[in-house]
């Protein structure tokens, strides 16, 4: 085209980045490539590769390696061998290699930015100015973190050798946010990449090399979904961190459940993008392109579901049809687009085909007329309006460009609409009204909520869902905890499995008898007769019946959970409010101390002396947790912009405790009393085999001014009521101690809403020691981490 | 003084016949005060656009040559003398080397600035030695830079410059009127600079330097366009901080909205510290972006400047030769 044909029409043109040193380094490896193992590159033990394509030509790009068992074996042999070395050459010297690695991805930026755009189609901008910055950024945070491990994180150890599997849409970006915190607190990993996009985990691989990483700190097993099953099921792997789809991290889950494995969930979204009629509407806007256009809407937190508060929705997408009339796609090496290619066919398909389900569900459509390149998978960014909460396309997530709209009238609406879906990750709020902002911001289930911002990710600030969304977080100190395990838990042995005593009946002599007692369910503030009308005796250890309690069945269960989800009040009350109770139900059980000690002897066969011990460190505990109510703060992070990100500690919600039976009373309260200190309500299985103290408590929390339903007790057999709750969908966390088989099935069974566990794995835990058993050891298990961005200025 | 026809508010359906001139509306306050914008959100975006839109190769020589055609050529200085000023006209006359032009293919398009700006002194030296050229001069008025001298006496200052020939005219609007809220001071004031230009068009100079927020930025830009302005202005040039991408991105914005509601096409004018051609293309993309193709022609796009030119000649020429150049090369104005 002429200069006088572009002055005419003062059109872009052409700007291609250009690729040849990309292309040079595939051709330097023949554009095959094997495993990474033990600091050098391996070929598959199976022999077979498997290609990868540049999704904007569809052109075969290279070939990976195939991993099998035997690799990954391999892999984990090499990271096993490294671990103890990397751990003990301390954090001063991990934080000189994590700083290496973050001053060679500066030093190679563009080639990784160039090579990412070619394998996974996204804009050479993006990778440029987004994921290529944010990785050096990861391990630059990191180094630091390393540098500090023996200050901040005294009371913890590695959690050991860790199998990171990886997604394709921002592969090296996250294999930064697993490596970077893994490394740097002392683990060695096994890292799997994604099929279609391993190339620049490779290229990693190698400069890590090159900076001296020693061998077998960091291996890589490329292959396809089967390689990451032989990963996560290998016996010598001690964690496990994902970030994919929720049905592959539900797999993950049930596959590691009962190994004693750790586990980081990073999953998928449906993240709400609420517009208030006060906002800043062409801000909003562009809130909305970056949110939803961002790598073509293949990203888990992207804002997908657009909710408009009625009186400027119109107004709104108007706006933002001509906003879309301005967007440009095409290939990902042309500088100056905004959209590149879909990662692959399937991927294609998929998005096509719920676009199609939006409009046999009556949605109306927007796509602009641009030009889209011919070859390569391309899919226009799109609007889908006019949809309601029961279309497909507003509760599935479709991973691409497409973004669905709907309206709201007030404020309540709008949270009850945000929090309608299964999944938690992220939220954005436009308003230009702080009280408004800052009001919505904790009512929303997700763990990243953006004011008037969208799609901000930094090294120290937390990044993690709630729900279905997955567990854990990655980024900033909440991050850290993740890649390590408390050093009062390290030793833990097996309890020995207490025996059922055998109850002996004697008939009773001609004295006048202790009146007789029922110990009901308490459900609701309420004690109540268990529905299925059963008891259970409750023997001590010389076979003499100390008394009966109800036998708890499914729907007791259920009634219970409804009855906690009711009490969501408690969520709301202030720390203050919450550590009065606590301290108020320490002063009535103080009162009734010996009663209680007599309770526990008479159960257990305890020596009175003991016994008054356990009472006396129960007070204490809910003492100890009074004191937290109101100081397990959150943290105010300072990402690189002018603002602010709250790691607020947020309760979790509708909590199942299943208690162990040695030390009952105080086993009991030190599991209850830090759920219920930062807002959890709970229904609390007490111990199978010394329930009483547990019934005799309901009178204590009848006069502490308790509210009904905050704790919620059920006695009954474990492993059923374990079950019960593992099932429940309204459950949101589940812990259970004092059992291997129902730690297992706890963990196996949560999957139906991914809930929350914390399981001792039949593992004994010393009650009498805080160490192991009081604050933030727990606490930190108590919630969950949301990161509220709070750009400002005027 | 002819009284200006006032447009109702309407909200015009699309195809309408876009009218040449800015016919100014009432003054809407609920309009003004519903105005938001965003810090944060607004430096994203500008800070974020260069790096999303790049013109390379011919494209870019051409869009800097239609940069070329949207330069107010100026010269504001005290020490200006007629000599000073029609040195600057010959200039605009003939902006790019003829050789240049040539290797381009563009001589039959008779690239001239956009206009020649001087203080009202200059106005009729300018008028005569453009004659015959097409270039208008734009003077600029209403006690410029401070716009604090008397009222009667700004509207006297512009209808002297329109007698001796000034085309265009960029007034200062008071300040204060925008700092205090004072949004009907702002709209009369505006509304009589533009009856006293009479056919001449209008440029309202926000001085966004001293307005400070964008929040004040996009109310003064709504209540002068409201007012009849045909260009909006960021600056002087002589207050400390002058034209910027976040402030055009909030000025441009108002524009489109603007022209949403009213259906009437008002220019953009950034002026002060734009001296490099790469800056220039960034302020066109985000008009092209943000309005347009429509606003990049210098009938709604100008930009105020004194040594931008000599960097595009310079950047023209490395086009042409492949080879960087220097500015004793060009001609200087």
């Amino acid at each position: 085209m002429s200069v006088a044909r572009y002055f005419d029409e003062m059109s872009y043109g052409p700007a291609p980045e250009a690729d040849t040193e990309a292309r040079a380094w595939l051709k330097r490896h023949d554009a095959t490539f094997g495993h990474f193992i033990e600091g050098k590159f391996a070929p598959p033990s199976g022999g077979t590769h498997l290609d990868t394509i540049e999704p904007a030509t569809g052109v075969n790009l290279a070939r990976i390696a195939a991993g099998n068992a035997a690799d990954v074996d391999a892999a984990l042999a090499a990271a096993r061998k490294a671990q103890g070395p990397w751990a003990k050459m301390g954090g001063p010297a991990r934080a000189r290699h994590l700083y290496a690695l973050a001053r060679a991805v500066q030093r190679h930026g563009r080639l990784f930015a160039v090579l990412e755009s070619i394998d996974v189609g996204k804009p050479v901008r993006e990778t440029r100015d987004l994921d290529i910055p944010l990785v050096a950024r990861h391990f630059y945070h990191h180094a630091g973190w390393a540098q500090l491990q023996e200050r901040e994180f005294a009371d913890h150890v590695p959690a050991g050798v860790v199998g990171q599997i990886i997604p394709w849409n921002f592969p090296l970006l996250m294999l930064a946010w697993k490596l970077a915190p893994a490394l740097a607190l002392g683990n060695t990993v096994v890292l799997k990449p994604a099929e279609f996009t391993s190339l620049t985990a490779l290229l990693f691989a190698e400069i890590a090399t090159q900076v001296g990483l020693p061998a077998g700190v960091l291996n890589i097993v490329t292959g396809d979904g089967a390689t990451g099953a032989a990963l996560v099921e290998h016996p010598d792997v001690d964690k496990i961190a994902f970030t994919g789809s929720t049905e592959v991290g539900r797999l993950i889950r049930e596959k590691t459940a009962g190994t004693g494995k750790a586990l980081t969930l990073e999953l998928g979204g449906k993240s709400p993008f609420i517009v208030f009629d006060d906002a800043d509407l062409d801000g909003a806007v562009e809130g909305v392109v970056d949110g939803i256009w961002l790598n073509q809407g293949q990203v888990c937190c992207a804002g997908s579901r657009l909710l408009l508060q009625e009186g400027i929705a119109e107004d709104f997408l108007n706006r933002l049809k001509r906003r879309m009339s301005r967007l440009r796609v095409g290939h990902p090496l042309d500088k100056a687009i905004d959209m590149g290619a879909i990662v692959a066919p399937v991927q294609l398909q998929r998005i096509q085909s719920l676009v199609q389900t939006g409009l046999a569900e009556g949605a109306s459509i927007y796509q602009p007329d641009l030009a889209l390149p011919k070859e390569g998978c391309f899919f226009p960014p799109t609007l889908l309006s006019d949809v309601q909460p029961t279309a497909t396309v507003m509760q599935e997530e479709i991973f691409g460009p497409v973004i669905v709209a709907m309206t709201f009238r007030t404020p309540d609406e709008a949270v009850a609409l945000a929090n309608n879906t299964r999944y938690g990750l992220a939220a954005s709020i436009w308003s230009e009204t702080i009280g408004l902002a800052l009001d919505i911001a904790p009512k929303l289930q997700a763990g990243v909520v953006w004011v008037n911002a969208t799609n901000l990710f930094d090294a120290a600030v937390g990044f993690g869902g709630y729900r279905e969304s997955g567990f854990g977080r990655e980024g900033g100190k909440e991050g850290a905890y993740e890649y390590l395990k408390p050093k009062a838990w390290a030793n833990r042995k097996p309890r020995k499995v207490a025996e059922q005593p055998q109850l002996q009946i004697a008939p009773g002599g001609f004295d006048t008898p202790v009146l007789d007692r029922t110990a009901k369910l308490f459900i609701g503030g309420k004690q109540v007769r268990p529905d299925g009308n059963y008891s259970r005796a409750i023997v001590s250890p010389s076979g003499k019946l100390v008394g009966e309690v109800g036998e708890g069945n499914r729907k007791d269960i259920r009634n219970a959970v409804a009855a906690a989800r009711a009490a969501e009040a408690w969520s709301r009350a202030t720390s203050h409010n919450r550590a009065q109770i606590l301290y108020y139900i320490a002063e009535n059980l103080s009162a009734r101390a010996r009663e209680f000690a007599a309770r526990i002897s008479a159960m257990t066969g305890a020596s009175s002396a003991r016994a008054k011990a356990e009472v006396e460190a129960t007070i204490d505990r809910l003492f100890s947790y009074g004191a937290w109510a109101d100081k397990f703060e959150g943290r105010v992070h300072a990402p690189p912009l002018r603002g602010v990100a709250l790691a607020m500690n947020e309760p979790i919600g509708v909590v199942g405790v299943v208690c162990p039976d040695e030390a009952p009373l105080l086993s009991f309260i030190s599991l209850v009393a830090p759920l219920i200190a930062v807002g959890n309500r709970v229904v609390v299985v007490p111990s199978e085999l010394h329930p009483l103290c547990a019934t005799d408590f309901y009178q204590v929390l009848e006069t502490s001014d308790a509210p009904a339903g905050v704790i919620n007790i059920v006695t009954g057999a474990r492993e059923d009521l374990a079950k019960v709750l593992a099932d429940h969908d309204d459950v949101d966390a589940l812990w259970v101690f004092g059992s291997k088989s129902a730690s297992a099935l706890a963990e196996k069974r949560s999957i139906g809403n991914l809930k929350r566990t914390l399981v001792d794995h039949g593992l004994e835990t010393d009650w009498n020691d805080p160490a192991a058993a009081e604050g933030p050891i727990l606490l930190r298990h108590a919630v969950q981490v949301k990161n509220i961005w709070i750009p400002y200025g005027e | 003084m002819a009284e200006l026809k006032i447009a109702p508010i309407s909200r015009l359906e699309p195809g309408h016949n876009v009218p040449a001139r800015n016919e100014a509306c009432p003054l809407d306050l609920g309009w003004v005060r519903e105005v938001r914008v965003n810090l944060s959100a607004a430096e994203r975006r500008a800070a974020t656009l260069p790096g999303r839109r790049t013109v390379k190769k011919d494209a870019q020589a051409a869009w800097l040559l239609k940069a070329v055609t949207c330069i107010d050529l100026t010269t504001l200085s005290g020490d200006d003398t007629a000599g000073r000023v029609r040195r600057l006209c010959a200039k605009a006359r003939s902006p790019i080397r003829r050789d240049v032009l040539e290797a381009l293919g563009m001589t039959d398009r008779r690239i001239t600035t956009g206009a020649i700006c001087v203080y009202h002194r200059f106005v009729r030296t300018a008028v005569e030695a453009l004659e015959g050229s097409d270039v208008p001069v734009a003077a600029v008025s209403t006690g410029f830079p401070a716009g604090l001298v008397p009222h009667d006496v700004k509207l006297k200052e512009i209808e002297a410059s329109v007698r001796d020939g000034a085309k265009e005219i960029d007034i200062v609007i008071t300040r204060e009127h925008v700092l205090t809220g004072n949004w009907q001071a702002l709209y009369d004031e505006m509304r009589n600079f533009r009856t006293a230009c009479g056919d001449a068009h209008v440029k309202a100079i926000l001085a966004t330097g001293d307005l400070k927020t964008l929040r004040n930025v996009a109310r003064a830009s709504l209540v002068c366009m409201m007012a009849g302005a045909d260009f909006i202005k960021t600056s002087t040039g002589k207050e400390s901080v002058n034209a910027t991408l976040l402030v055009t991105l909030i000025m441009l914005r108002m524009i489109r909205a603007y022209h949403t509601r009213t259906g009437f096409m008002v220019g953009y004018k950034p002026a002060g510290g734009i001296s490099a051609a790469k800056d220039v293309l960034n302020y066109q993309i985000m008009i092209k972006e943000e309005l347009g193709r429509d606003w990049l022609e210098p009938d709604y796009f100008r930009v105020g400047a004194s040594s931008l030119l000599a960097d595009i000649e310079r950047q023209l020429e490395h086009h042409v030769t492949g080879r960087y150049s220097a500015f004793n090369r060009h001609p200087v104005g």
